[in-house]
């Protein structure tokens, strides 16, 4: 038994975007247990709902997380729609749709580039962040804003994309398969690349299960678990099945987020040749009362808003149990045993989003 | 010494932003944007950095995380708050976890405004700061006398 020493891993660390802390216990060179320490980024967000009433929390809701800005916008106003009964139009629910995906896809692209500059390969960060831009430019042509939108609101949408923007939009996604198609390839095929992933990190089925695991970290593992088979917005309607693997370690981790960028582009592509022409927003009226869950599927994976109303148009309360506090359990576990080089990336493999978990 | 205001390197740290700053300073660094090419590099190492990015306010865990970061960045330096959330608190002022915006904590050189603020205005507020961290230079290089580097290099 070799002697044990304690690294500390952040707050700062120039792998990490964001502030996490993590006391590793290391023997010799390996990881025997990993403590997290939180609370560098915490506001205290969800407190806010008794300053800001709920027609302008939607903002608050947008800025829990930056990356999937667009998604916590829709969760809670699909929240507070299910607890006052409003039935949004059919084209918003697309439009919602089509919003949801493209932010899926810039995340996973996103994703899939800062793991490149984790284990080293910059041309290949750079490559990703550059077809990233172009999802940006499509963000930025329907909505004006690149990261924050705003354009979700309680009863539907902001703003209407045209038929041609719609017509480009598909365009421009066929480019970017392509250019996907290359850039995947090297995630996929190349043995550098290869070596820091197999077999790194493994998380079993019944491990992942048992810790609750969420999103593409449970899918990698063979857990079927998709919210948007639910069928909330215009999932429902469109055609697709939730994508799995058996392997359960990065590599597995990485090929399930590449072909769910895919599976974006395909469902972003349904959505076009199904939206039905229509108002995108009703006009709501009175203050919501009651209370309700809602669970959607974010890059990350299940996200639940929960609110509570009463009657004013102050909210009780309003919760949020977001997919990287679900999966902090499962890296941990699979941080035992792994090799102190490899931490970097195993942090990465489960998509940390701090300011989420944090809020 | 010109290099440091030529090719300034950089060190960003999160406050308690919500991430669209910080990845909106990354995307400063990547093709479209493209900073690197004049040689501004994102540096994990404070001893190195000239420029500290900081997106997002301050609350009481991380103001000793900031002070050190700061103190640890050698001299002359500059501090540019990122967002509206380090320039004032922004949406979250009203949180009862947000001490303000980072001015609070340190002194600030260049704001730089927008939720999320947009690559082109991050580079416009690196750019200013670039000035600023010239004059200090002039500054720091009057009050020590300038051939303090080549007197100091000679004991040696």
């Amino acid at each position: 038994m070799g002697n044990r020493t304690i690294v500390p891993f952040g707050p700062q660390h120039p792998v990490l975007p964001e502030p996490i802390h993590l006391d590793l216990v290391l023997e010799d060179e390996k990881v025997v247990e990993a403590i997290p320490q939180i609370g560098y980024i915490h506001r205290g967000l969800e407190k806010l709902v008794e300053k800001k009433d709920f027609q302008q929390y939607t903002y608050v809701a947008e800025r829990i997380c930056g990356i999937c800005s667009f998604m916590h916008g829709m969760g809670y106003c699909m929240t507070i729609e299910s607890i006052m009964n409003v039935e949004i139009p059919e084209r918003a629910k697309f439009l919602r749709t089509i919003w949801a995906e493209l932010s899926r896809m810039h995340s996973h692209i996103m994703w899939l580039g800062l793991l490149a500059d984790a284990f080293g390969f910059e041309s290949l960060f750079m490559q990703s962040w550059k077809i990233r831009e172009r999802i940006l430019d499509i963000f930025e042509e329907t909505t004006g804003g690149r990261v924050i939108f705003s354009v979700c609101d309680i009863g539907g949408v902001r703003k209407d994309i045209s038929p041609e923007t719609l017509q480009k939009i598909v365009g421009i996604l066929q480019l970017v398969e392509k250019e996907l198609k290359e850039l995947t390839e090297v995630f996929l095929r190349d043995t550098s690349v290869k070596a820091r992933t197999k077999g790194v990190g493994v998380l079993s089925k019944q491990a992942a299960f048992d810790l609750g695991a969420v999103g593409p970290m449970a899918k990698a593992s063979g857990i079927e678990l998709d919210m948007r088979t639910q069928g909330y917005a215009a999932y429902g309607q469109l055609k697709f099945k939730p994508i799995t693997d058996t392997k359960g370690d990065s590599y597995a981790r990485t090929k399930v987020r590449i072909k769910e960028i895919f599976q974006s582009i395909d469902l972003i592509q349904q959505c076009v040749t199904l939206i039905p022409e229509g108002e995108v927003k009703v006009k709501v009226t009175g203050n919501p009362s009651g209370e309700y869950f809602t669970q959607i599927e974010q890059p990350r994976g299940e996200v639940v808003y929960y609110a509570k109303g009463n009657g004013t148009k102050f909210l009780d309360r309003m919760r949020v149990r977001t997919p990287t506090f679900a999966n902090v359990p499962a890296l941990l576990e699979t941080l035992k045993g792994c090799d102190l080089a490899d931490v970097p990336i195993l942090i990465l493999t489960i998509d940390p989003c701090i300011s989420c978990t944090e809020r | 010494m010109k290099f440091v205001t030529k090719s300034p390197w950089i060190l960003h740290y999160d406050g308690t932003s919500c991430n669209g700053c910080d990845i909106e300073v990354l995307a400063c660094l990547t093709p479209l944007y493209d900073v690197e090419r004049f040689g501004i590099i994102n540096t994990g190492n404070p001893k190195h950095a000239d420029i500290l990015l900081i997106t997002g306010s301050v609350n009481e865990q991380n103001i000793p995380v900031v002070k050190q970061l700061y103190d640890q960045m050698a001299e002359p330096k500059v501090v540019v708050a990122i967002g509206i959330c380090a320039t004032s608190g922004g949406i979250f002022a009203e949180c009862y976890n947000v001490v303000g915006g980072v001015d609070k904590v340190l002194p600030v050189d260049v704001y730089v405004p927008g939720c999320a603020a947009r690559p082109e205005s991050i580079i416009d507020g690196v750019v200013k700061a670039l000035d600023i961290l010239a004059q200090k230079q002039k500054y720091a290089r009057k009050k020590t006398g300038k051939n303090r580097i080549n007197q100091e290099t000679a004991k040696i």
